[in-house]
């Protein structure tokens, strides 16, 4: 089923957690909504879910208007942030609620419970409490229970948020192999970009009640449409410069920036992700002058596949992060140790005036 | 740490006396004066205690009274308390706080003027004096007074039990059950009360304890008619007074063992209560380390 959300606002008092915000999913889209906390993406999602109303703005799924349709006729599975088991509960009690308050035969419910408990992986558990389960079983125990009911849409507020890394990853491949077995619209919110990026066919940057951006993840990472996009996506070197005549300077680097040809000179960012810079020996950029920029090793930390240099341009007091792949930093033909010179050139700049970026 | 056994060493004798003292205070205020009660009450044997409570039918009529007053008094507050944690822990509006501070009036309130205010409003010259006489219901020197005057005293116990714990448990399980399809009677009866039953079954104790033994504000309403409108505390009372001191105690008697079988009812609900706020913290963090399982090969 799809969803189409018109123009939602909603305030909670003084503060406005959404600020007209249209979204459209697609039938049998995975879809992140990504943001930091307080940028209204789980209270949309739970204005999507009916467990909250918006002030303002439609919301339909398949064309049907059910802005105002009740939670429990809105045929949504929703999985908590915490889960929210039914602690008194077995975990077959817990999977089996939605049917048993629908009425629904005791033979239908075991069968379907049974099935449930096969998918998630946790046969012969139906008769833990919840209290009794690690972490990770639990969630798929909500999952479980949201699926019984046979939603049309499912909707998880911060699905992998209370578990460890390593269980998280799993969950994650595993969560994306079960939307693929199923094809259910799938809406989930989170704060961790890694999670959307792996995750979803799509991805909602949010900020402050308003979308900043939506594409697929790629777009988003490749493209993004906003310095919020660009910051919130991780570690980034961000230059306050400026820019004329078509040009933005960093370090006293050129870089093309069309959009802006006026004389006037004007501020600008320059944004740089650190593995987009790319480091060298002084001696082997000495005839592209102009292009790379003289900088000496502070610091080298190592943390697994990537190897972090922070540089220090001269004459500068900036810090600028660099991220060499540990295999090439092998290779390459200078000594990463704090006081090595280097020259760092960057592939890629990002210039936001805030108009639209240019990508040299 | 070094310091520790020293310090225990050099309060021994301290400590000594405080436990001694608290000993002392409890052995002198409590343990002593309910010992007598039952000393005097069976003095003359088990027959005579017995006697002493059934053969006078004015004593029958008060452990009967009191055995009715009390559980409507606990039925209405257990009703009200529920509602009203329940507006209290999970809505937000404009005097709330203010509505809480009202639930702990009777706390802080003389039980003889909740009484007297009773009178005002429901006695013949009251407020609703007149409505009530057109309505020939009677109120005041009645039995509903009687229950009126015990709920006004027990009002906070259920509530006030009640509020904390719902607070902590959060809207989220009954959310979940919404959108699981649930009506709102489902969501009470399945999950809102299963998680509240120990904290609710706690309130009720301790209010029918209040209930049973309410003396002041029952003393005005009631109007003391031995046969009519005493209840047991009453009645302890008026024999007292009548320099009957052996059938006194027998009724005392039966009050102060009902004290003791709400003391080990508590002391059962209040281990199961935290053995449920144990849960509830269990249940909020996440021991990932017991993932044993994982998630191997989870779709075929």
């Amino acid at each position: 089923m799809s969803i189409h959300v018109r123009e939602i606002s909603k305030s909670f008092g003084a503060f406005r957690a959404l600020d007209r915000v249209s979204l459209e999913v697609p039938e049998g889209t995975l879809l992140a909504l990504l943001g930091p906390s307080g940028s209204g993406k789980t209270t949309l999602l739970r204005i999507i879910a009916g467990l909250e109303f918006a002030d303002e703005g439609t919301i339909e799924e398949d064309g049907a208007d059910i802005t105002a349709r009740h939670a429990r006729d809105r045929e949504v599975g929703f999985v908590f942030q915490h889960y929210a088991l039914f602690r008194h509960m077995s975990v077959f009690e817990n999977i089996a609620f939605g049917l048993r308050v629908r009425k629904a035969p005791n033979a239908e419910v075991v069968a379907k419970v049974e099935e449930l408990l096969r998918l998630v992986r946790l046969e012969g558990l139906g008769g833990r409490k919840p209290a009794q389960l690690s972490g990770g079983q639990r969630q798929r125990v909500a999952l479980a229970r949201a699926l019984a009911i046979r939603p049309k849409i499912l909707l998880l507020d911060e699905p992998f948020g209370a578990l460890d890394a390593k269980v998280r990853v799993e969950l994650r491949q595993w969560l994306r192999r079960l939307h693929d077995e199923i094809g259910m619209t799938s809406v989930f919110v989170t704060h961790d970009q890694e999670e959307a990026f792996e995750l979803a066919d799509t991805v909602v940057v949010m900020n402050h009640g308003k979308i900043e951006q939506q594409g697929s993840p790629d777009d988003v990472f490749d493209h993004p449409a906003t310095p919020f996009v660009m910051d919130f996506l991780g570690n980034v070197n961000v230059y306050h410069g400026r820019v004329e005549n078509g040009r933005a300077f960093w370090h006293g680097i050129p870089i093309d920036y069309p959009d802006y040809p006026h004389a006037q000179a004007r501020e600008a960012r320059v944004y740089l992700r650190p593995h987009e810079l790319e480091l060298s020996a002084p001696a082997a950029v000495a005839n592209r002058l102009g292009t790379s920029l003289a900088a000496s090793i502070l610091r080298v930390v190592r943390s697994g596949p990537i190897t972090r240099v922070t540089c220090r341009p001269h004459g500068s007091e900036q810090e600028l992060q660099v991220d060499v792949p540990t295999e090439v930093a092998h290779r390459l033909q200078i000594i990463l140790e704090p006081g090595t010179h280097v020259a760092i050139t960057p592939r890629k700049a990002r210039v936001f005036v805030p108009d639209p970026e240019y990508v040299i | 740490m070094r310091s520790k056994p020293a310090t225990t060493a050099a309060s021994r004798p301290l400590s000594a006396v405080l436990v001694a003292g608290a000993l002392g205070v409890v052995g002198l205020l409590i343990v002593a004066p309910l010992a007598s009660v039952f000393y005097e009450a069976f003095a003359r044997g088990v027959g005579a205690w017995w006697g002493a409570l059934a053969d006078d039918p004015d004593t029958r009529h008060a452990i009967w009274l009191s055995l009715t007053v009390a559980p409507v008094a606990v039925a209405i507050n257990t009703v009200f308390g529920v509602a009203a944690a329940w507006l209290v822990a999970r809505f937000r509006f404009p005097g709330r706080s203010l509505l809480i501070s009202l639930f702990d009036v009777p706390f802080s309130v003389s039980p003889v003027v909740a009484g007297l205010a009773l009178v005002l409003i429901f006695g013949r010259q009251g407020l609703l004096g007149p409505t009530l006489a057109w309505l020939d219901w009677k109120i005041i020197f009645a039995w509903p007074g009687l229950v009126l005057a015990t709920t006004f005293v027990t009002l906070p116990l259920v509530v006030r039990e009640l509020i904390p714990v719902m607070e902590a448990i959060g809207p989220e399980e009954e959310l979940a059950a919404v959108s699981l399809g649930a009506s709102g009677w489902q969501v009470f009866w399945r999950v809102t009360l299963p998680n509240i039953r120990w904290a609710l079954l706690h309130g009720i104790v301790l209010a029918n304890a209040r209930a049973m033994g309410e003396f002041g504000a029952v003393y005005v309403v009631s109007g003391h008619i031995a046969g009519a409108t005493d209840t047991m505390p009453l009645r302890v009372e008026k024999l007292f007074q009548e320099y009957r001191q052996p059938a006194s105690m027998a009724v005392a008697s039966v009050l102060a063992g009902l004290a003791l079988v709400t003391l080990v009812a508590k002391f059962v609900i209040e281990r199961r209560l935290e053995a449920e706020s144990r849960d509830l913290e269990a249940a909020r963090s996440l021991p990932d380390s017991l993932d044993h399982t994982k998630v191997e090969g989870a779709v075929a």
